[in-house]
């Protein structure tokens, strides 16, 4: 195209963009088309990723086509393969994208849906994009290490052992808050229990089909899984109908210790039985429901019920509590930053990667199309009426159980709603109820059912699509359950081989029963604590997840600076400077509300004292307290490890740019490519 | 118009194939036919087997991202 069209092509594009974030910013009192939030996102990830990653690129880490990666140079055909950009693209964004961005939205949507739409712009374009790529780029050019080698080798061994501990650390909070969703979304609902239950005999006869009838047939033995899902969704509606509803109408303590015993049995048992084809299952139906809520979004063009603000930027909010800073920034991490990322791109995506400059689309573009999923759920929850939104995520304690006080006190905050409106919902989805149904997947699953039913096969199918979302979220975060758990047990595993070598043996089974113990235990303990919160337990675990993510998020962009630094291009150190600076004001502050802040339902100090500080305790008051106190003693160690790395890293920036250490980056030695002479 | 109705086509076909080797290296089908191609097998429970063998403890050291 002559650089003149060009030059006017981008022109539009940013004159497009700047409208759309405009009529987002400043529209008050009127309800706007999703279309607008679609547009916004398209134009500015458009921009970003022509502009600020170019600029990254070129200046920032100089991508060097010349140079051979170690997919090529240590080629195996193993886990070092050179492999197509667009085939690494897809098997990066599979990796990253997990139920994160489709509940953090969902959660900060209580702000009104203008807070989150700009963090999730801002941040992916300036943050979560540049972690990635740096990370993923700095990881290729040291054959593949991962961010606990790389921040051992630049920052030092201090570095590399608190990105083991927050890995560690985030792993467990995930998984606890996690199963604490699934929980939420399945209680008292005998179809999503049904479900979501028969996704394990599915799981298990596709393990049984891909290795006994049909070797190496991963996609033909996906979609004969997805169908039998269907089926299962199809069947749950009979079911919850019939004399055998009551086997799947469980209370949330019943469903947790089921879930405590599934994560435990699916960490022992062999990875191809449950966790591969499970795994298979998961990621089939996560892309396609994300491309049909793309399609659904772009066909139905729906109104936001939402507004951009709401009462509850001050605080009050009844979902979680807290003010727009810090805690919008920490409760969508993935879809703006995640730290956890930071893992992917320096795990599998490294070693695939055929040529350098290639880093670039699979880094910062992946993620932004990660980003547009968290857009999607931003839009899916507020083209709801923010009256039924605030019924779906508000915990009991706050508006009660039974629907009519709940509704006088949700329409009390100025957004009206009706028990009977609940109950017709609830029916319509093949509910009992859809009251205190916190965690933000309910509120998710309802908002695209409706999505759906709007735009692709009328409202008859309401209740088949609220469930097959459930499921679909809940079948993602199950397989995170099961991935995590046991790369959990392995990290364990390899700490405590340090300590006595047979606990090291991954296939020792005392070592396997003790390590699974010790990480279910952990993340199940998390998940009791969330259950018995009569605050739903949202309000204290998601922050507590979204701190560690973000602590992650540091360490990364500690590792990514000090090694810009060393590169001696300290004068673009702002690119990894500046959300790191941001990520640091944001996390800091906000774990200092959540250990310090007076008001009890911010301060897990304050929440102990008021507990404590009444005249007669009642029954497990003494365990609220002891949790609540548990929560401020991890929240401060994840804090304090963090910060050491940070000052640790000031110390080497200091060191490198005073002169008084030569700048020494720990590369592979350049090696010539042999793809640039074959596409010559 | 014929020439760019078979430009288009031809890129719809490309976008085929990228689409499908995509999906074979998510569902680890492509991972599958290296390992054949890398031990001189053809594909057999055994050699599945094989597979799910080396394949097993790096897939569940793979993170899965939240």
């Amino acid at each position: 195209m002559p650089s003149i069209m060009r030059i006017f092509g981008w022109l539009a594009v940013s004159a497009a963009g700047l409208l759309a974030v405009l009529t987002i910013a400043l529209h008050r009192g009127e309800q706007i088309n999703a279309m607008w939030l679609v547009v916004a996102a398209v134009c500015v990830y458009a921009i970003g990723y022509r502009f600020y990653s170019g600029f990254i690129s070129a200046k920032v880490l100089a991508l060097d086509a010349h140079r051979a990666t170690p997919a090529e140079r240590l080629e195996n055909g193993r886990d070092f393969v050179p492999t197509n950009k667009w085939v690494v693209f897809g098997h990066h964004f599979a990796a990253i994208a997990g139920p994160g961005p489709l509940v953090g939205p969902v959660l900060a949507a209580q702000f009104g849906y203008l807070p989150g739409t700009l963090w999730i712009l801002a941040g992916a374009v300036l943050g979560g994009c540049v972690q990635d790529f740096v990370i993923l780029l700095f990881s290729v050019r040291r054959d593949g290490k991962s961010l606990t080698e790389m921040a051992r080798a630049e920052i030092g061994k201090l570095g590399g052992f608190v990105a083991y501990v927050a890995v560690i650390s985030i792993i467990i909070i995930l998984l606890g808050v996690a199963a604490l969703i699934v929980v939420n979304a399945l209680k008292a609902s005998p179809w999503g229990t049904f479900t979501i239950a028969m996704t394990i005999p599915i799981a298990l006869l596709m393990g049984l089909y891909l290795r006994r009838l049909r070797p190496g047939k991963v996609l033909e033995t996906s979609v004969l899984g997805f169908v039998m899902v269907l089926l299962a969704i199809w069947g749950g509606q009979w079911v919850s109908q019939s004399h055998l509803a009551g086997y799947f109408t469980l209370g949330a303590s019943t469903l947790a210790v089921l879930i405590i015993l599934y994560g435990f049995a699916a960490s022992a048992v062999p990875v191809w039985l449950l966790l591969a084809p499970r795994d298979y299952l998961s990621t089939f139906v996560k892309l396609g429901t994300i491309a049909l809520l793309a399609v659904g979004i772009v066909a139905l063009r729906p109104t936001l019920h939402m507004p951009a603000l709401t009462r509850f930027i001050d605080g009050s909010g009844p979902v979680f509590a807290g003010s727009i800073f810090p805690f919008a920034f920490i409760t969508i991490a993935c879809g703006a930053i995640s730290g956890f990322h930071s893992l992917i791109s320096s795990g599998t995506t490294p070693k695939l990667i055929r040529r350098e400059p290639e880093t670039r689309m699979v880094g910062y573009g992946a993620m932004l199309c990660e980003s547009m999923v968290a857009i999607m759920a931003t839009i899916a929850c507020c083209v709801l009426q923010p009256g039924i939104y605030f019924a779906i995520n508000s915990p009991a304690g706050i508006v009660g159980v039974a629907p009519v006080q709940a509704a006088q006190t949700i329409s009390g905050w100025g957004f009206p709603i009706t028990a009977g409106e609940m109950n017709s919902l609830a029916q319509a989805v093949g509910e009992q109820t859809l009251l205190n149904r916190t965690g933000g997947a309910p509120a998710f699953a309802v908002g695209m059912a409706h999505i759906f039913a709007n735009s692709l096969g009328g409202q008859a199918l309401m209740a088949i699509w609220y469930h097959f979302a459930i499921m679909f979220e809940a079948l993602f975060i199950l397989t995170v359950l099961d991935a995590g758990t046991r790369v959990g047990r392995f990290m364990l595993q390899d700490a405590l081989g340090h300590v006595w070598e047979p606990l090291g043996r991954t296939s020792w089974y005392p070592s396997i029963l003790a390590t699974s113990s010790l990480i279910v235990g952990a993340w199940g303990y998390f998940l009791w604590q969330g259950v018995k919160d009569p605050l739903g337990g949202i309000n204290s675990l998601w922050p507590l997840f979204g701190i560690a993510n973000q602590l992650l998020a540091i360490v990364a962009f500690c590792v990514a600076t000090t090694i810009i630094v060393k590169m001696r291009k300290a004068s673009y150190g702002l690119v990894t400077l500046l959300p790191l600076a941001w990520l640091v004001a944001v996390t800091f502050t906000a774990a200092w509300h959540k250990i310090f802040d007076s008001n009890p339902r911010i301060g897990f100090l304050a929440h102990a004292q008021q507990l404590a500080n009444a005249a007669v305790l009642a029954p497990g008051t003494s365990r609220l307290i002891f949790n609540d106190r548990l929560d401020a003693v991890v929240t401060a160690a994840l804090i304090l490890m963090v910060a050491m790395v940070l000052v640790e890293s000031l110390l080497e920036w200091g060191r490198v740019l005073s002169g008084r250490k030569l700048p020494v980056v720990k590369e592979a030695s350049f090696v010539a490519t042999r793809f640039a002479t074959e596409e010559r | 118009m014929k020439q760019w109705g078979q430009v288009l086509r031809a890129r719809l076909g490309q976008s085929r194939q990228i689409l499908v080797l995509m999906l074979q290296e998510i569902f680890d089908e492509s991972a599958y036919t290296r390992f054949l191609t890398r031990q001189g097998l053809t594909t057999s429970r055994e050699a599945y087997d094989r597979f799910v063998r080396e394949q097993g403890e790096a897939k569940a050291r793979r993170p899965k991202c939240c």
